[in-house]
């Protein structure tokens, strides 16, 4: 993006630069969307089902309406119908999301978990709005408590009481009803995939291994739990949201009410963590505006911990079969990638786990399937690198094995089957620097040292295993506008309604604004997360230094174009009659590189000290088609076993990626040793819990749902590969939220097995797992 | 959560002249003593606990840790798990004692969390902190949701038709390894219970899981005076490294004398469903030479009357595995 107009200095873009909202936030000065002290403001509980299927039969809400401070108490039976709301299943999920009704934010580049399918999906959800009396899972919203204050709410809430006609509900996942093929579309993508000759290749492979790895459920679990501040202006709503995607919120409730979306705004300044869970609205948000609406008063509603488990999706449980077929030399002859997943009775949806088997290696013979089944449990969702979390975990634990049968060095193998172009399109990338990435991991690494033979290392008691796997993620891109201006003082300001999840949004593109202007960071103020800005994607899919990064890249540069042109056109401009092209601009001036020039401040001042502005809608293009754009990396990881007590320890990772340019040096390796210690957690100790009989969410709180803690980290050593790519984005960025928890887990189960000789292809990998 | 009331306690016999109203001192109990408050509060904003009356303790001294005239430790109630654990002499002459409470909680919850409270913590069983789960610790007679549900973490001695949920405290199996003795103060006057005798198995009442009745209050415990020729130490095995109850546990105090057991006493968490006293791997050990196949022999006979759950078949190895590096350890056949 240093566009060859501007004059040589260190650029903003990919310096280590702090956070901009950094003192914000650890002064509490940054406000969540729970936080804002609104006048008159009530609170609300929700009431959620103590079984996983059947019907509400009563509510008996008299106790609970006579308690201290209640206002009101919603229910199936009194909530107003909504006109908009979509009429779930039990089995029958609405067939027509209807393109114009989601998130408005037009093409966008690539397949998958970003694509106008993946807007679709949610669009496809179908919250719980008290419209019937149906529930499809334990935990399922059934009700909601308004009254004063949050205790009175709460106090009213425990005070319900609901009798059900239950019926028993479908948990076993192995038992549970296969829907039928011809529904299950990933994403709105196809069940099957197929190339070359699957039987064939693995008849004529000298080698092959064939295996079922399992995952389980999972659920998000941010810091900040999903919260809605709703207030009514006479037909007008206003949502205070926790979210990662404020169009997408506003769409969908404008369509639950009948409204035009601009008769709803949604604010998100702040959000504390999402990862998925809050990429597109649940049932909270518009139970929310529907309680603020019957009460006359604006509602808050902040759901408890516990109500994270099921009603704001998590991942769904995966079972994938991988077979691989390999000759004596490790060129692969077929691969084929079965996943079955669960998903509730409200949705289909599909853990797209088979994604990056298509496209990881150089094998003319590749077919992937997806199963599904229904069970009563909440819907499933994106989570953090939904598919190729899963998916790497399967296939990279597959090349593995596969190594070992062949006597050859993991990172050899995949080497031998390095595709140099898109293997199933045919399509050259965009940008692959995977190679580069192997190779700079695996020296720092230091994995030219590993002995082969699993149980060859040890460290005083410790058995020492060394394993690796590749990481790749779509690289996607969105439309996304923005508007920027220059104001009469030389400070700009631009905004683009995206959102700041956590990931540094609020750095990257004052960064970004900084360098195309040509004016220090400390100049520019970048403003996000309101819908009364221009439209940008949803932060899923690590889109937004794409679709965003472009959008303030490219109207940045559009101002300042506008601005050299009123300098150029000015007789009494230094620079009048200059040619644009020879026009610099550096720390706010102008200037053709020596000293004839001007500030933005004194152009300004001579234009009646007027701002001047620029707006621009930036979209995907021709190029989606002509390249495959994905990010690469490689993950190697060092674990200790006790092989007597089976503790597991990871006392180091050493990480490569190339995910285009880097917008911001300290906030990309923050997102990656984020994947990473999330990816610790996968492997070794995350696991939702529901109860067989009941379908309880029985370990629905931090104590019991495990995440790694700082004593569970070591070393983590993060490097990039940079290679700008400018198909991707006009600011070369490819996106890195995701990337950095594919492929971990499978490189700690290949380092498990290394250490310990025992192959463990259910995670997380527990003591009793490798206990022996 | 529910209404309650809130006193202050300005004395011992204020406190327990509240307390000694309340129709039980075991799950259900009207009136709560609340010291650290790091169980009771979480519990009551699950819903699990639901007293009408909090007597806070905290302001009754009962902090001070103190050589007995017999050279032994007197801890008051209120002693901070962090101050005990840090306690040079604990750390010097109780070391599984240290060991044990610093392999718990997280070092915030320690700064809070007290003697009394750790020794009367409740159990983690999932099920019971659920209420919308049958428990009969919580509510006697609904039955129990853990028999043939996700029971991992619960316990393979001591279990019950009716509850199967482990104590989930570490001091407490340092305690019972170490001959503690509980000091309780009541409405009629003063007592003392062995540790050992103070928790009480499930049985057909989980909900009873002590020997307190209404008012008693712990003042405080001792600990006899240290054997000088001993080593103790606390293992705890678990998946993630810290901020994790026990799946096995184990506290030893063992003294090696002519390359014999001569004094040894063993107590397992984890695994229980009360802190776990080994005395028939006592027995078998004093006396016995110090070596790995003593070791192995004492770990399979503190398993001898497990009773595996669904789950939680591997504890049955894994307690084994833990006791016997206890005893490495203990022995200087193990350094780590």
């Amino acid at each position: 993006m240093s566009s060859p107009r501007q004059a040589k200095r260190a650029p903003s873009v990919g310096a280590p630069m702090d956070r901009v909202d950094g003192r914000l936030k650890v002064t509490g000065g940054a406000r969540y969307a729970a936080e804002y002290a609104i006048p008159n403001l009530v609170h609300a509980v929700m009431v959620t089902s103590t079984v996983a299927k059947g019907r509400v039969r009563a509510m008996n809400t008299s106790v609970a309406e006579r308690a201290l401070g209640v206002i009101k108490v919603l229910t199936p039976f009194n909530a107003p119908r909504l006109p908009g709301a979509p009429k779930p299943g039990p089995h029958a999920p609405s067939a027509e999301p209807g393109p114009q009704s989601v998130s408005g934010s037009g093409a966008s580049a690539g397949q998958g978990a970003q694509g106008p399918a993946a807007r679709g999906a949610v669009a496809m959800r179908l919250p719980t709005l008290l419209q019937d009396d149906v529930v499809r899972y334990n935990g399922q919203p059934i009700g909601l408590v308004v009254a004063d204050t949050l205790e009175h709410a709460r106090e009213a809430a425990d005070l319900v009481r609901v009798t059900y006609d239950v019926e028993r509900p479908v948990l076993d996942w192995t038992k549970a009803a296969a829907i039928p093929p011809e529904q299950v579309h990933p994403l709105g993508g196809e069940r099957t995939s197929r190339r070359g000759d699957v039987e064939g290749g693995l008849a004529a492979a000298a080698v092959s291994v064939d295996h079922t790895y399992i995952t389980p459920l999972e659920n998000h679990n941010p810091m900040e739990v999903h919260s809605t501040i709703a207030q009514w202006e006479g037909d007008s709503l206003l949502l205070y949201e926790s979210t990662q995607g404020i169009f997408s919120v506003r769409n969908t409730v404008a369509r639950h009410f009948g409204m035009a979306p601009d008769k709803v705004r949604v604010v998100a300044y702040f959000t504390g963590g999402g990862f998925g869970s809050k990429g597109g609205p649940w049932s909270h948000e518009s139970l929310t505006a529907m309680a603020a609406r019957e009460v006359g008063r604006p509602v808050k509603l902040v759901l408890t911990r516990r109500q994270m488990f099921g009603p704001v999706g998590g991942r769904p449980r995966t079972e994938q079969r991988v077979a691989l077929g390999a000759a004596h030399d490790g060129t692969l002859t077929a691969i084929r990638h079965h996943s079955k997943s669960t998903t509730s009775t409200l949705e289909d949806w599909v853990e797209p786990a088979t994604s990056q088997t298509r496209l990881l290696y150089a094998c003319p013979n590749v077919e992937t399937q997806y199963d599904l089944v229904r069970v009563n449990v909440g819907s499933p969702t994106f989570m953090r690198a939904p598919g190729e979390s899963t998916g790497t975990f399967a296939l990279e634990s597959a090349m593995d094995e596969l190594a070992y049968a062949l006597k050859m060095d993991p990172v050899a193998l995949r080497l031998k089957n390095y595709a140099e172009q898109d293997p199933e399109s045919g399509r050259p990338w965009s940008s692959k620097s995977l190679r580069q990435c192997y190779e700079s991991a695996a020296a720092r690494f230091g994995w030219s040292g590993r002995k082969a033979e699993p149980r060859s290392t040890r460290n005083g008691r410790w058995l020492v295993g060394w394993g690796m796997a590749t990481a790749t993620y779509p690289a996607r891109r969105g439309a996304a506008g923005a508007v920027a201006r220059m104001l009469p003082d030389g400070r700009a300001w631009v905004r683009a309604g995206t959102q700041e999840i956590g990931c540094g949004t609020y750095t990257s593109m004052t960064q970004v604004a900084a360098d195309a202007l040509g004016i220090a960071p400390g100049q520019i103020r970048f403003e996000l997360g309101s819908t009364d800005m221009p439209e940008n994607p949803a932060s899923t899919g690590s889109v937004t230094a794409a679709s965003t990064g472009s959008a303030v890249h490219d109207v940045a540069t559009a101002l300042r174009q506008k601005l050299v042109q009123l300098a150029i056109a000015d007789p009494q401009s230094p620079l009048y009659g200059v040619s644009e092209d020879a026009v610099r601009t550096l720390d706010g001036r102008l200037t053709t590189g020596g000293d004839r020039g001007e500030t933005y401040v004194a152009l300004l001042a001579r234009h009646g000290g007027q701002p001047v502005e620029a707006t621009i809608s930036t979209r995907p293009g021709a190029e989606t088609q002509q390249y495959s754009m994905h990010s690469f990396g490689a993950v190697f990881t060092e674990v200790w076993v006790d092989p007597d007590l089976a503790i597991i320890r990871v006392p180091r990772v050493v990480t490569a990626h190339a995910v285009g340019r880097i917008l911001n040096a300290k906030t990309a390796r923050s997102q990656i040793i984020g994947g990473v210690v999330w990816g610790v957690g996968m492997a070794l100790e995350e696991e939702t819990l529901i109860d067989p009989r009941s379908g309880r969410y029985i370990n629905a709180d931090l104590a019991e749902y495990h995440v790694p803690v700082n004593a569970d980290i070591g070393t983590i050593d993060v490097a990039f590969i940079e290679e700008p790519d400018l198909h991707v984005s006009s600011v070369g960025a490819k996106g890195i939220g995701e990337i950095g928890i594919t492929g971990v887990a499978a490189s700690i189960a290949n380092a498990v097995y290394h250490a310990t000789g025992k192959r463990v292809r259910e995670l997380p990998i527990r003591i009793e797992k490798v206990l022996s | 959560m529910e209404r309650f009331q809130y006193t202050r306690a300005r004395t011992v016999s204020e406190a327990i002249g509240i307390a000694a109203h309340s129709s039980t001192a075991q799950q259900g109990a009207p009136v709560r003593y609340v010291a650290g408050g790091t169980t009771l509060v979480d519990l009551m904003k699950l819903g699990v606990e639901r007293p009408t009356h909090l007597v806070d303790i905290n302001k009754l001294g009962m902090n001070a840790i103190e050589r007995t005239k017999e050279g032994g430790l007197r801890i008051g109630a209120l002693v901070r798990n962090a101050a005990l654990a840090h306690d040079p002499t604990v750390v010097r002459d109780y070391r599984a004692l240290s060991e044990a409470l610093l392999s718990g909680a997280s070092a915030q919850l320690r700064n809070v969390a007290t003697t009394s409270g750790n020794l009367l913590q409740r159990t983690r069983c999932m099920y019971f902190r659920n209420t919308a789960m049958a428990c009969n610790k919580r509510e006697p007679g609904s039955g129990c949701s853990a028999i043939n549900g996700d029971n991992r973490t619960l316990a393979i001695l001591g279990t019950s038709p009716h509850c199967i949920a482990t104590n989930p405290s570490d001091m407490n199996v340092a305690l019972v390894a170490l001959d503690a003795t509980i000091h309780v103060q009541g409405p009629k006057g003063t007592r003392t219970i062995p540790m050992q005798a103070f928790h009480l198995l499930p049985g057909d009442t989980p909900d009873r899981e002590t020997v307190l009745e209404p008012g008693d209050l712990v003042t405080h415990i001792t600990l006899p005076p240290p054997n000088a020729r001993a080593t103790s130490r606390y293992l705890k095995l678990r998946d993630r490294a810290s901020y994790e109850f026990a799946l096995a546990s184990a506290a030893v105090v063992v003294e090696v004398a002519g390359g014999q057991f001569h004094y040894v006493r063993l107590a397992m968490g984890g695994v229980g469903t009360k802190p776990w006293r080994m005395s028939a791997v006592e027995e078998r050990l004093t006396g016995a030479a110090v070596d790995d196949a003593t070791i192995r022999d004492a770990a399979q006979l503190a398993v001898r009357d497990a009773k595996p759950q669904s789950e939680n078949g591997f504890k049955v190895e894994l307690a084994q595995r833990c006791l016997a590096h206890a005893l490495r350890l203990a022995t200087g056949l193990a350094s780590i």
